[in-house]
């Protein structure tokens, strides 16, 4: 009965499945050579040269990144350079500054002396020409009163006497000299 | 026929749409493609053969993919109902291709002598190639292209009659018999709708075979010895 059933199938309509058909064969070849053309000529391509330079942008990207990184980098150092450089400039400044200050002040001092001296000096010249003054001054005072003494003591003018003039001066010359050799001792 | 046209076309369309305007930052088909080509590029072409030979038969191997992909397909679109694959004529092309290929890659890389080293393996005593040379030739020149197209064929007429079996029966079961039988067709239906499913994976994964051991065929006939 299998084999009846066997031989009407084959029989029937269904050709053994196995065996192509010579149209079959030819259209299955157009079909693979169509497919075949289009991914070969074109959506292959395609894909990798998008694929390529994909991969090429994200390098390059990449790159472009360190780049900029690297220059951040630079700037950064440039920054600090300059900042000790700058902060070496500033303190060279304040001590310039303080130095100066001190030579300006020491100037100050020194001419303060020098102006101290200077009017000490002159202080004691007038002090020594008044003094003279005074001296002169009180040697003529001193020799006509003691004369006006003498005179009114004498009961004459001894005024317009050279003689007398001349005892006064002598004496006041050996008092001076007294004076003298007492201050030296 | 037309079943298969429809299939052609739809690749080119599609592919013709997707590489049209390729953009540096793809869109959601774009990548959908790129990851399609991808999958033939990395895992069956790169994979078995290397980079740089992988690239040379890429085309072949992707056209490949993508042709048996949809006319399997085919077998489960309402309407369509059958796979491109399912007759002989297909599968026997795609497998004389491979074919082709591998013995055009190894005369390439080899010249005369690849037939020497596929048929004489090196490191066998003489006297065994009384033996060996004859299994050689019907395992890489007979067998190879045959067990291809048969086995792509065979999966796809095997999942055609499961699928028209469900169905047919499910429709026997729900109209025909009536009543009680109801039931069965309900089960019969469950069934099918599983089929589909499973069909869906066969076809993916028949594709995946088929390029990957042409891919496999290739690498062999590469390689100096083998």
């Amino acid at each position: 009965m299998l084999t009846a059933i066997l031989a009407a199938a084959t029989e029937g309509e269904s050709p053994n499945p196995l065996i192509p058909e010579i149209y079959d064969i030819v259209w299955s070849l157009v079909c693979f050579a169509v497919i075949l053309f289009f991914f070969w000529k074109k959506f292959l391509p395609a894909l990798t040269k998008t694929l390529d330079a994909r991969s090429e942008a994200i390098e390059g990207g990449i790159k472009k990144a360190e780049i900029a990184q690297a220059e951040a980098a630079e700037a950064l150092e440039q920054y600090k350079t300059q900042l000790a450089e700058g902060r070496a400039e500033a303190a060279k400044i304040r001590e310039q500054a303080r130095l100066e200050g001190t030579a300006i002040v020491n100037e100050l001092k020194e001419q303060a002396t020098i102006e101290a001296a200077r009017i000490t000096v002159n202080a004691q010249a007038t002090i020594e020409a008044e003094r003279q003054a005074a001296l002169v001054s009180l040697r003529t005072e001193v020799g006509s009163m003691a004369i006006d003494l003498a005179s009114g003591v004498i009961g004459q003018s001894l005024s317009d006497d050279k003689k007398s003039s001349a005892l006064v001066d002598q004496f006041l010359a050996d008092l001076e000299a007294s004076e003298k050799a007492k201050a030296k001792k | 026929m037309v079943i298969r046209f429809i299939a052609v076309a739809l690749i080119v369309v599609l592919f013709w749409i997707g590489t049209r305007r390729m953009r540096m930052i793809p869109g959601r088909g774009q990548s959908l493609l790129e990851m399609a080509v991808g999958f033939v590029q990395s895992n069956i072409a790169d994979g078995a053969l290397g980079k740089v030979d992988g690239k040379r038969f890429m085309p072949i191997l992707a056209s490949m993919f993508f042709m048996v992909l949809a006319m399997n397909l085919t077998g489960i679109v309402p309407g369509l109902n059958l796979a491109g694959t399912s007759v002989i004529g297909v599968p026997l092309v795609l497998a004389l291709v491979a074919y082709v290929a591998f013995i055009y890659a190894g005369i390439k890389k080899q010249g005369g002598n690849f037939f020497k080293a596929s048929l004489f393996p090196a490191g066998v005593p003489w006297y065994l190639y009384i033996v060996v040379t004859p299994i050689e030739f019907l395992s890489t020149f007979i067998l190879r292209p045959v067990t291809l197209a048969l086995r792509l064929l065979m999966n796809m007429v095997a999942g055609h009659m499961l699928l028209v079996l469900c169905f047919s029966a499910t429709h026997f079961f729900l109209f025909t018999a009536g009543g009680f039988f109801g039931l069965f067709g309900i089960g019969t239906l469950a069934f099918g709708f599983i089929f589909t499913i499973f069909e869906i994976l066969v076809a993916v994964l028949q594709a995946y075979v088929f390029t990957f051991l042409t891919a496999v065929y290739i690498q062999l006939a590469l390689v100096e010895e083998h």
